[in-house]
């Protein structure tokens, strides 16, 4: 049998939490993601849709760019903070779980059994979190672009360590190998720094969409207040 | 019928296209924060399994669709490959993730059945 190298994995594989573990998370998952599809109707129509798709394309791709974070140590986006900016919090949760997915089933990276755990931090956690942190800073976001790219690093570097503390969450339920303490200790740390990383991208991809495209932000395109009538794409030329 | 913007969505497409096909041969190769975590503890092999020591990745099993065409962002397992594994990868979660949320879209207009683009 062929071994693989997995440097390019960069997700949960099966067998690092035990049986019945995956299975709650699946579980977990499995419900979020019903949610997810029910509430993502309201958030998709014409325009949306596509985004959506191109969305999800574009964190499956940032996905591959692996950046330092410390000598042998590399971390690389998430996006659900990102998803969920650009194309809401029950889309974006669908965007990250099907890159995930495809992962999973076609590029040998997170396993088949950790899919469970992996959507719910990368895809439920992560996004959700990161949208609750955008919500919260929404005056900020809707005052001027500048502010729109805080908001995308702040709440982009908050789901990066939110997803690394699910998976301590796992590992102390059903894990083995190394102490708590540790795995709490590393596992937030790293993501500490590679929360920067997250939060630069998207800040980065946030602030692009938003010079060209401003009609294409989730976050302040809802932001009117709700005696508004809301019409879609109204900014757009 | 408001006008798509499609060149907007031409270039992203783009963007995600170079990224995964060109940029990402500049991608670190060291084991991400996850996989560093998972690993303390053990001394690894050239190809990064542990094969001494006390660490998580121990319990790793082989995975299941490690003979899979695309398995490690690789066509086919040969080296080099890494951005032609990106394209295809990218293509592929386009058209999921985009055929899904155009099944899942309210249609315009009272379900106009006359939507032409």
């Amino acid at each position: 049998m062929e071994t693989h190298t997995g440097l390019v994995a960069m997700h949960m594989s099966d067998g690092i939490v035990n049986a019945p573990t995956s299975l709650l998370f699946g579980l977990v998952a499995v419900l979020g993601l019903a949610v997810c599809v029910a509430r993502a109707r309201r958030d998709l129509d014409d325009r949306t849709a596509p985004m959506a798709g191109l969305v999800a394309a574009f964190v499956f791709a940032v996905q591959m760019l692996n950046f330092p974070v410390l000598p042998g140590v590399s971390g690389h986006l998430l996006g659900g903070a990102l998803c969920a900016i650009l194309v809401g919090p029950y889309v974006g949760a669908l965007c990250v779980s099907i890159v995930l997915l495809l992962q999973a089933l076609l590029f040998a990276d997170g396993g088949l059994s950790a899919l469970g755990t992996n959507i719910t931090n990368m895809a439920l956690l992560g996004t959700f979190v990161g949208y609750g942190v955008a919500v919260a800073m929404r005056r900020i976001a809707t005052r001027s672009r500048g502010g729109l790219v805080v908001t995308a690093f702040v709440a982009a570097w908050v789901n990066t360590v939110v997803a690394s503390l699910g998976f301590v969450v796992q590992y102390a339920i059903g894990g083995e190998g190394l102490a708590l303490g540790t795995v709490f200790g590393l596992m937030t740390g790293f993501h500490a720094l590679i929360g920067i990383g997250e939060g630069l991208i998207t800040a980065l991809t946030v602030g692009a969409v938003a010079a060209v495209r401003p009609d294409l932000v989730y976050l302040t395109r809802t932001a009117a207040p709700s005696l508004q009538i809301k019409t879609p794409g109204v900014r757009s030329s | 019928m408001k006008k798509l913007p499609l060149a907007f969505y031409a270039g992203f497409l783009v963007v995600a296209l170079l990224l995964a096909g060109v940029v990402s041969y500049a991608a670190s190769g060291s084991p991400d924060g996850l996989d560093a975590v998972t690993q303390t503890g053990c001394e690894l092999d050239e190809s990064g399994e542990p094969v001494g020591g006390q660490c998580i990745a121990r319990n790793a099993g082989e995975h299941a669709t490690g003979g899979s065409p695309l398995a490690d962002y690789a066509v086919g397992g040969s080296e080099g490959t890494t951005g032609v594994a990106g394209v295809i990868g990218v293509l592929l979660t386009l058209l999921v993730a985009g055929g899904l949320f155009r099944v899942l879209r309210r249609r315009s207009r009272d379900e106009a059945p006359t939507q032409v683009e």
